[in-house]
């Protein structure tokens, strides 16, 4: 359908915004490449010089490196399987006959209407504190010892406050599409004897394939940069205890002042997230066939 | 699924619903309730859901402590204006990728959201210092910018799938009658795209109103969103829940009531063509 003039036409509508990606990705890469082979420490300005790989091998070699990456993919991990799986049984709850579904869905949707920092602060805070927590509070009702989420589990605490956060977006994306699922099948299907869950394993989940890969796509790239949630909460600790790569390569920058480190550090997190990004295209892209 | 389904079950998957959602929600309103107790009985122990001494002291006191309608208006400008900048550029090209496919068109849309994958972490120094030389730190059009290239992937490809469910054949027909390209973007196209339009628009202003870190790291005083504004107030050691929590309602409230009142169109736009 397209004759030649159309597509010279759509790559001149396509330009500006490949064009400006591609400055916003590859200028501050480029810089960062830069700074990653530099001596360049904020409290020493005027010692500068090329060093190599050392950023490199000091990051690589730091002993908190290991643990800030399986912490990352731990966080990516458990907030998927989190949000996709409570997702899952809530849309499918949401979506039998209920009385009051607006509201109820008004309910369900609000966690994804909080910025980060205050459902960060509202969790640690009004929840988790160990003294003036609530559930502090429940703990002593039933004369039990309070928790200390942050000091005992940082990195479950991150991931429940996150997963709280992205709950929605994944209870949304499933229940429309079990919405777009057709009664009729799931009706033969009852006639014919096939029991709630046979209907789920073969007609439901089935049908729901392409809005995982959705939820999977999407929670991904927000999820691998997730930095204001553990700022708010644990600052990465105790210790390193939930240090993701993100927030090491902010402490680097911000509390060692060593942008050379920092920038090895983030020329890191670039190679790593295009790892996953492969293995994510690779694993489901084909499910999104646009 | 409309279902025949017997007047108790309704009855029972009704409550389930109901307590699931209250669960979910319960910190929000949670939230909402302390704003509005003192400080004394907003650490109560057992936590009380409702107390006798209801106030508005802490808006009060946290309206007169920052300049909120600055940060208010901030925001406002920053994630509105990013969302119609991103759209001036999204809409074009989203159009030509879904009815001028190339062979490349797929691998294009799959390497504009790679580029959100990019820790912003990572490159923060960096673009710190491109704003620095340019003149655009703490101002709002440097954070239109940043926030618009930020979501610019996400609005492109919201678009694409909108786009893409609207059949050829009408655009075929009006081309027959003469219309120019841009002609058939205003007159034909933008028409039946305008619901997921509006939809795109919903999801990027929220997502531009709750970013959280380059509004923070790229601001200091003069353009500084409420995401900033909050961010002042955190860390309160327990003595100071209430006005923590009046300042957070004050912060999330503008967006929680779009959200609330857009539901319908929002939902509808986050599928993200998950749904065919």
């Amino acid at each position: 359908m397209a004759t030649q003039s159309s597509r010279l036409a759509a790559r001149l509508m396509v330009a500006p915004s490949v064009i400006v990606l591609f400055i916003w990705m590859i200028v501050p890469l480029a810089m960062a490449i830069y700074y990653s082979f530099r001596l360049y420490r904020l409290i020493s300005p005027d010692r500068t010089g090329w060093v190599g790989f050392r950023n490199y091998t000091w990051f690589v070699n730091s002993p908190e490196f290991w643990l800030a990456i399986s912490n990352t993919l731990l966080l990516v991990g458990g907030v998927l399987v989190i949000t996709i799986v409570l997702g899952t049984l809530i849309a499918l709850l949401i979506d039998q006959p209920v009385w009051g579904q607006g509201p109820l869905r008004i309910l369900v949707i609000s966690p994804f209407f909080v910025m980060p920092p205050v459902a960060a602060s509202i969790w640690e805070n009004l929840f988790m504190h160990p003294q003036n927590g609530m559930l502090a509070s429940l703990a002593q009702g039933l004369g039990m010892k309070p928790i200390l989420f942050m000091e005992s589990y940082p990195m479950a605490s991150v991931i429940f406050i996150v997963s709280w956060e992205w709950l929605p977006f994944a209870t949304l994306i499933l229940l429309t599409a079990l919405q777009s699922l057709s009664s009729e099948q799931l009706e033969a299907a009852e006639m014919d004897g096939a029991s709630a869950l046979s209907r789920f394993r073969h007609i439901i989940l089935p049908h729901m394939t392409r809005a995982i890969t959705v939820v999977i796509l999407i929670q991904t790239i927000f999820l691998l940069g997730i930095f204001g949630e553990i700022f708010t909460t644990t600052q990465g600790g105790p210790g390193s205890a939930s240090t993701t790569l993100p927030y090491m390569i902010f402490k680097q920058a911000i509390a060692a002042k060593d942008i050379g480190r920092a920038a090895a550090g983030g020329i890191i997190a670039v190679i790593l997230a295009n790892i996953v990004a492969y293995f994510l295209m690779r694993g489901i892209g084909r499910n999104l066939d646009a | 699924m409309a279902r025949a389904t017997s007047p108790r079950r309704k009855v029972l998957t009704t409550l389930a619903a109901w307590a699931v959602a209250l669960v979910i929600f319960f910190p929000v309103l949670w939230m909402i309730l302390t704003s509005f107790k003192t400080e004394v009985s907003a650490v109560a122990s057992p936590p009380q859901l409702f107390t006798a001494d209801w106030t508005l002291e802490n808006y009060v006191e946290v309206w007169g402590r920052s300049d909120y309608p600055r940060f208010f208006w901030n925001s406002v400008v920053i994630s509105v204006g990013s969302t119609l900048l991103g759209l001036a550029i999204a809409i074009p090209s989203a159009w030509a990728m879904a009815f001028v496919p190339g062979k490349r068109t797929k691998d294009l849309l799959m390497w504009m959201l790679s580029t959100k994958m990019m820790p912003a972490v990572a490159v923060m120094i960096p673009i710190y210092l491109i704003f620095l030389w340019t003149g655009l730190i703490d101002t709002k059009i440097g954070l239109v910018i940043a926030l618009m290239l930020m979501n610019l992937p996400i609005i492109i490809w919201m678009l694409y799938t909108y786009f893409k469910e609207i059949p050829g054949e009408i655009l075929e027909a009006s081309r027959m009658d003469g219309a120019s390209l841009w002609g058939e973007i205003v007159h034909v196209l933008t028409p039946m795209a305008l619901p997921g339009i509006a939809s795109t628009m919903l999801l990027n202003i929220i997502l531009a109103w709750n970013e959280a870190f380059w509004t923070i790291v790229l601001t200091t005083t003069k353009a500084a969103p409420l995401s900033a504004f909050i961010a002042s107030f955190s860390a309160p050691q327990g003595l100071f829940y209430a006005k923590l929590s009046a300042a957070s309602a004050m912060a999330i409230m503008p967006i929680l009531i779009l959200g609330w009142f857009s539901q319908k169109q929002l939902v509808r736009g986050l599928t993200f063509g998950a749904v065919k």
